[in-house]
């Protein structure tokens, strides 16, 4: 073995230097929502008040939801389009089933408790059709979960006859307005479900599968990982995240609108990219995600303290996500693919 | 290279296939091909483009399942082939393609979905690569992400993820294709020495030189048929090009029958004080009509990037290009093409073709002009073009509308060359033209390219193929961004590897 070892110590090149960027990256964003801190301070003192940070906090838990899952689906290399209607889908068909007719649309079949476990279904239901789609038919994915968005808030329309769901009974209610310990129990939800995927996709085989099978499915297929129940698993995952965040928006609002979610996806999107999740699949981290979603609720609730008219508001958040992206490309240093 | 000792002693076969079929749809893959692997060996597997290696390695690391035949490991047959783990204990292959996760750092493209039970502990892990890459004398850094590594580190990384699923036996697939003079000596020397420490190599490749450098045995592959399996001592050059070809010819010398252009006329490509800081600097060199002109170096000498230069694919910091008298905008495609620049890119998967599009499309991207008027595309004129380019450059397709990607990838190569020769240039520039493609599809493309020297134009060769400057009048060796040696027709192999490697003077 000894001169096996001489033998192999054939002339390689340098080592690469290799600066340990890779967790600075996942914290890229800290410095701009420190800058927003401050900026939100000047702008008014309220703004670093306990009462309005929950407040900031509260207001983006229900979407961070959303968040987490299009960013499961984003290291994956897949895209979730679908979630923003499974969002609205999800608690809506539990309300029709547990609400009486009369006022608002309702059938009536279940009782009250049944309200949390439908709206959960609802979403491992949509989430298991996604991956029927997607990964056994081999449908592309940005179509058939386009096409499930219409078809999703089509459903919901239907069965509410597009008006609003209220009356709820108070089990789905509770989780988007109990407080635990001092601060409202969603988010307790949004930061326990954060902690978990991120110690799942950092720290267990499954979790760095996700990033295998995003960064190069061939590879992942020849290390023995099972591509396909992976991107199955988190499609379903997914899903149930974003029902979930919808049952927590339906419990703080009291109702569930047909339009709940509309027009979300593009907020959350933005959020995960400006958080450093790449498009492309493989790349970017779930606190990375939380950054970017936190990032842009602080600088809209800054702009809403600054007494920005509300028809504007719409301008700005579109301008924001442009400026956060280019602020995110600054510090990163890389290329958003 | 003498037979190690332990093979000497009892050579029995490490890896075994018997009499094996494969059909996909019409088309045979493999013939009763049988293939024996003694342990110990290096053995070199060769064969053209489409003659079956592919499959073979296919069945041979269970990733496809044979119509009929049977796989051995050491004497006892293959596992099932739904148990990758047990596949990945007796047999493992490098690919050409990149296997490991660019994303990913090097200790965890090592243990990929073996980090450990429970919550995975980084610095276990990085200290399991560490150690791994250490036991193979592998000098990589196992936190850099894979995207980082050059090819070179990758594919030594592929090793020694390989060995340490317990492998003795591995597959490379075309390994040095991608590397420089340096990197494949040091790959070869690395072969050796894993050789003497028990590990069996399947070896893949289209130089057979390295061949005779550094193989113990050679199988011969044909149209899907085994055709020999011979010691690499006891066969000659001629012989093995003729069990390749199956015909019995040799590399012809095809700037032979030449006329050698004339002197002191107008020049078709002039370049000078040509530099892009920190790549290359202050290169200057001309070619006439008619003539070819070889550009060598090793990888990193900067030689695609000069070509990139005067093509525009990449723009010049400072320095010259004059084609017939006339200097494009430097950094323009379309100006290059316009003044009568064709040009085959480096890399015909990344520049060099559309995939998707039909032989005649690609052949004619550069070309639109001439398929017809204000900006209408003529189908059958461009059809037209494209059957024509088939004739010419001899390339295996059912038609002008079949797409590239069905295409083997010395066929692919010459839709690139017609790309090229499609708008009749005054100056041809050629990076890399046979990279990765067959003897026979290697002469056809530079009898392409000597043919358009004799039609008028002016060819630069950028290459480190010897076979592909051969056939140059003349041969400019550029050494760190450096023009270091010119050398006349006739020039000795020693004198200009050394020259492209930087030893001597």
């Amino acid at each position: 073995m000894t001169e096996t070892q001489t033998a192999l110590a054939a002339p390689a090149r340098g080592r690469i230097a290799a600066p340990r960027l890779a967790r600075l990256r996942d914290l890229a964003l800290v410095p701009a929502i420190i800058v927003i801190g401050i900026v939100g301070y000047l702008v008014n003192p309220v703004f670093l008040h306990w009462d309005n940070l929950v407040n900031v906090l509260q207001q983006q838990s229900e979407i961070s939801l959303l968040v987490l899952a299009e960013a499961l689906v984003l290291i994956c290399g897949r895209m979730d389009l679908s979630l923003e209607s499974t969002f609205g889908l999800a608690p809506g068909v539990a309300a029709w089933l547990v609400l009486a007719p009369g006022i608002t649309h309702g059938v009536h079949w279940l009782s009250g408790a049944w309200s949390i476990p439908v709206t959960l279904a609802v979403g491992l239901v949509i989430g298991w059709v996604n991956g029927l789609l997607i990964v056994r038919f081999r449908l592309n994915g940005f179509i058939v979960t386009l096409g499930m968005l219409i078809v999703l808030r089509g459903l919901l329309t239907g069965i509410s006859g597009g008006k609003t769901f209220f009356n709820l009974p108070s089990s789905m209610i509770y989780l988007g307005n109990a407080v635990w310990l001092g601060l409202p129990a969603s988010i307790w939800i949004c930061l326990i479900l954060y902690a978990a995927a991120i110690a799942v996709t950092g720290y267990t085989r499954f979790g760095r599968s996700l990033y295998a099978v995003g960064g190069n499915p061939d590879a992942a297929r020849a290390a023995g990982i099972r591509v396909d129940r992976v991107l199955w698993t988190t499609l379903v995952l997914a899903s149930a995240l974003a029902a979930l965040g919808g049952l927590l928006l339906t419990g703080r609002l009291a109702s569930v609108a047909a339009s709940q979610g509309n027009g979300a996806i593009f907020t959350v999107f933005a959020a995960a990219v400006i958080g450093g999740v790449s498009l492309n699949g493989g790349k970017g981290t779930i606190f990375g995600a939380f950054t970017g979603i936190l990032l842009l609720y602080m600088i809209q609730n800054v702009l809403t303290l600054a007494g920005v008219p509300a028809q504007w508001i719409g301008a700005l958040n579109g301008g924001i996500i442009l400026v956060a992206l280019i602020i995110s490309r600054i510090t990163s240093g890389q290329a958003q693919e | 290279m003498s037979v190690p000792a332990s093979a000497a002693a009892g050579p029995r076969p490490v890896a075994a296939a018997h009499r094996i079929d494969k059909r996909f749809g019409v088309t045979v893959a493999l013939d009763d091909v049988s293939l024996t692997v003694r342990d110990g060996d290096v053995h070199a597997l060769v064969g053209r483009n489409g003659a079956g290696k592919s499959t073979l390695v296919s069945v041979l690391t269970g990733l496809v399942a044979p119509d009929s035949g049977s796989v051995e490991f050491d004497g006892r047959s293959a596992p099932p082939l739904a148990d990758r783990e047990a596949w990945r204990q007796r047999v493992a292959c490098v690919y050409q393609k990149s296997t490991v996760i660019p994303s990913l750092s090097v200790a965890e493209n090592l243990f990929l979905n073996r980090q450990g039970r429970g919550l995975i502990s980084w610095g276990a892990l990085r200290r399991r690569a560490r150690e791994l890459l250490e036991t193979w004398e592998v000098d990589v850094d196992v936190q850099a992400p894979a995207a980082r590594l050059s090819v070179e580190q990758r594919q030594l990384v592929e090793i020694a993820r390989a060995l340490s699923h317990g492998s003795r036996f591995i597959i490379l697939d075309e390994p040095t294709a991608q590397l420089d003079g340096q990197a494949i000596e040091r790959l070869f020397d690395r072969m050796r020495s894993l050789r003497e420490s028990g590990v069996t190599f399947l070896f893949i490749s289209h130089h057979l030189d390295e061949v005779y450098e550094v193989c113990d045995t050679v199988t011969v592959m044909r149209d899907a048929r085994h055709i020999m399996t011979s010691p690499v001592p006891e066969l000659g050059k001629a012989d093995l090009i003729t069990a390749m070809t199956g015909e019995a010819t040799g590399l012809i010398d095809l700037g032979a029958d030449r006329p050698t252009p004339a002197a002191g006329e107008e020049r078709a490509l002039t370049v000078t004080g040509l530099g892009v800081p920190g790549v290359f600097e202050d290169v200057s060199l001309s070619v006439a009509p008619g003539e070819i002109v070889g550009l060598a170096g090793a990888v990193g000498s900067g030689k695609m990037a000069v070509g990139e230069s005067i093509v525009g694919l990449r723009r010049a910091g400072q320095g010259t290009v004059k084609i017939g008298g006339v200097t494009p905008r430097p950094g323009s495609v379309p100006a290059a093409l316009r003044v009568g620049i064709g040009f085959v890119p480096q890399d015909r998967h990344r520049e060099g073709l559309v995939p998707g599009l039909s032989i005649a499309e690609n052949a004619t991207l550069t070309v639109p002009e001439r398929l017809g008027r204000f900006g209408f595309v003529g189908s059958r004129r461009r059809d037209e073009l494209g059957v024509k380019a088939i004739g010419d450059l001899d390339i295996k397709a059912a038609g002008p509308e079949q797409p590239v990607s069905a295409l083997s990838g010395g066929n692919q190569q010459k839709v690139v060359m017609a790309r090229a020769l499609a708008n009749e240039p005054k100056v041809l520039v050629l990076m890399q033209p046979t990279a990765g493609v067959d003897v026979k599809a290697k002469e056809t493309l530079l009898g392409t390219a000597a043919a358009a020297a004799v039609g008028g134009a002016g060819v630069l060769m950028i290459s480190d193929d010897l076979d592909d400057l051969r056939p140059c009048d003349r041969v400019i060796v550029l050494f760190k961004g450096a023009v270091v040696a010119e050398m006349a027709k006739g020039w000795d192999d020693n004198e200009l590897i050394a020259a492209m490697e930087g030893i001597g003077d």
